[in-house]
């Protein structure tokens, strides 16, 4: 168990930086989940701590020491790999085992942690089986088996529970949370999907084409995203964005017209009379038949999903679809009109030019 | 496409058999020349049935030995085929196991040069090299013993080329894996990578070894002394009786145990073998 702390890590491939200084100190034992879109070198941050990637620039420690020139197998880490990684010609106690033979353990101590690691997981009749006679979510278990008897510092997952079907990735991620508050390892986790992120970390760290968007708990992620960005990829269906104006006073937005909008607080009177974006999430929409300040929404189609209802429209003549999500199931039909109201503290500011919050 | 009528079954299977006849039929006749006696073999018509001296000829042929003198054994030659051929597989599949490794998974410089000066070498069989060659297995002093025999045959750039497609089509996740679980290359390598590719190894060792065996001109050309014939140039000098007519009936039942081994090692092989050449998946 030890802490991992990121000083302004850079990476790049010749001339092309790829990643641009993060920076973050991970706690003993906290679990972080690492999320971004396809590409943004999310995967590229967690092979960098492990060793796998050269790191250009920055430095990177594991519980105090700096592992910048370490090999791999000397930082104390294990990885779970997405594709698992087994050893396809070992048994299952073996792929286990492998780390620790090598680590030139006793072979009592072996059998003990190797058969410790498989109650923990439900692996206990397979330990002779084949990794290819294994279903998906057992060898996802092996993976993280043969991570567990090594007992190191840190545990690294590369999208581990990709490769599953939906049902069991739900279960594999229950287990790996109750895993990692059983055993609590600093756990540093990369993820593409937000619902795992979510339900994982202790805190996320959202990266966006190589550099570190915005690092907090899922929740003050959820309710006080820092940019754009962070605010369109937490949260599903993601957040509508709609260009509006301020008014002079700073206290609301005019969207197209005269649809207003009354801002919480003291709204952003910095930015009076300026162009901004406005964030809703769609669960914050709620329809106000009384309300006279209601904003009009002319509904395009509607999906029922049972629990909720997804409509889709626009508002006045704006060219974006609105995506609104309301609880139990309504029959709208097209072009109705809905009169909607948004909480003044669930709407967000962003600046048109930079993305950040305001 | 499958059809079930009757035609097409008689039609394919009539197409086999013949194609098995022919195959077959030379091999029927090795073996019932290897059943007569030598006097029989000097008439004709030449048998198409078996006679009653198989196993005097196969006691003639161990014991007494063939050729003009009786001074070839028939045991010995085999001997010496089986250590060449061995010592080529074996030594290739080393070689090129280790080759292929260094080009797939370390970067040195002129890596790729590497790799191409040996793809080059598949230009350039014993036979077209045999001059320069015979020069230097000749000034090593290698005449006439196993490392002449099989040295020049085992610098092989197919065995390299296959086993670097096997290892390009390793993941690399496994060599990752191996990495942070502490394994160095040459532990990765051995622990790893040979058993992960071991169905091509035992695939490329049962082509390698009936190449091996069926060497002829490289042995010709380099033994002179008739402990170190092989089988395959050992038959061919039976042939050459100066004063005699040739023993045909020992002559055939030499060829047949010629055959054999190469067949042993193709039954015996023959799951490994399918798979590995067929096999894609690691």
């Amino acid at each position: 168990m030890a802490e991992v702390i990121l000083e302004k890590v850079v990476k790049a491939y010749g001339k092309t930086e790829v990643i641009h200084g993060i920076s973050t100190a991970i706690a003993d034992g906290e679990f972080i989940v690492i999320v971004g879109p396809s590409g943004c070198g999310k995967s590229t941050v967690l092979r960098m701590i492990a060793g796998l990637e050269k790191i250009s620039g920055g430095i990177i420690r594991i519980d105090g020491r700096e592992v910048n020139n370490l090999e791999p197998k000397d930082r104390d880490i294990a990885m779970v790999f997405q594709n698992y990684a087994l050893y396809p010609h070992m048994t299952v106690f073996n792929n286990m085992a492998y780390g620790l033979k090598l680590r030139k353990f006793t072979k009592d101590e072996i059998k003990h942690r190797v058969d410790q690691a498989a109650q923990l997981l439900q692996l206990d009749g397979l330990l002779e089986r084949k990794p290819r006679q294994l279903s998906g979510g057992q060898r996802q278990r092996v993976a993280m088996g043969r991570c567990i008897v090594r007992e190191p510092k840190v545990f690294l997952f590369d999208e581990p529970l990709s490769n599953l079907d939906a049902k069991l990735r739900v279960q594999m991620r229950l287990e790996l949370r109750k895993l990692h508050e059983r055993l609590k390892v600093t756990s540093i986790y990369v993820t593409h999907d937000q619902v795992e992120a979510m339900t994982l970390g202790d805190r996320l760290i959202v990266i966006n084409e190589g550099a570190a968007e915005q690092i907090g708990s899922p929740l003050e992620l959820y309710e006080k995203p820092a940019t754009k960005f962070v605010a369109g990829f937490i949260g599903s269906p993601s957040m509508n964005f709609i260009e509006a104006r301020l008014s002079r006073d700073g206290q609301s937005a005019n969207i197209q017209g005269d649809v207003r909008l009354a801002l919480s607080d003291d709204g952003a009177p910095d930015f009076g009379d300026r162009k901004v974006i406005i964030g809703i999430r769609p669960e914050h929409f709620n329809i106000s038949e009384s309300n006279p300040q209601a904003i009009p929404l002319s509904v395009d189609h509607i999906e029922i999903l049972g629990a909720d209802t997804m409509v889709y429209g626009r508002f006045a003549d704006t060219p974006d679809l609105i995506t609104i999500r309301l609880p139990d199931i309504h029959h709208f039909k097209s072009e109705k009109v809905l009169p909607l109201s948004v909480a003044p503290d669930k709407i967000h500011i962003f600046n048109k030019d930079t993305g950040a919050r305001i | 496409m499958v059809e079930n009528r009757p035609i097409t079954t008689f039609c394919s299977h009539a197409v086999l058999i013949c194609g098995i006849a022919i195959v077959v039929f030379p091999i029927w006749i090795t073996f019932v020349a290897a059943s007569h006696d030598a006097v029989r073999m000097t008439q004709t018509p030449l048998p198409l049935l078996p006679g009653d001296q198989f196993f005097v000829n196969l006691k003639d042929t161990f014991i007494k030995g063939v050729g003009n003198a009786r001074e070839q054994s028939v045991g010995l030659m085999l001997m010496n085929s089986l250590i060449m051929a061995m010592m080529i597989a074996v030594g290739k599949i080393f070689i090129s196991l280790l080759s292929a490794f260094a080009i797939v998974y370390f970067r040195f410089p002129f890596r790729m040069g590497f790799f191409w000066m040996i793809f080059v070498t598949l230009m350039l069989p014993v036979e077209v090299r045999i001059l320069p060659t015979f020069e230097v297995v000749a000034n090593l002093g290698m005449l006439n013993n196993y490392w002449g025999l099989s040295i020049p045959l085992i610098a092989s750039a197919t065995a390299t080329f296959m086993f670097r497609q096997v290892f390009l089509t390793v993941p690399d996740e496994l060599l990752e894996a191996a990495r942070i679980d502490g394994a160095g290359p040459m532990r990765f390598f051995k622990d790893i990578l040979v058993p992960v590719s071991r169905t091509n190894i035992a695939a490329l060792f049962v082509i390698l070894f009936i190449y091996g065996w069926n060497q002829y001109l490289w042995p010709l050309l380099i033994t002179t002394d008739k402990n170190m014939y092989t089988i395959v140039m050992g038959i061919k000098q039976m042939l050459e009786a100066a004063e005699e007519s040739p023993e045909w009936h020992l002559i055939m039942m030499t060829t047949l145990l010629a055959m054999l081994p190469p067949v042993a090692v193709v039954v015996g092989m023959q799951k490994l073998f399918i798979k590995g050449l067929t096999e894609t998946e690691k």
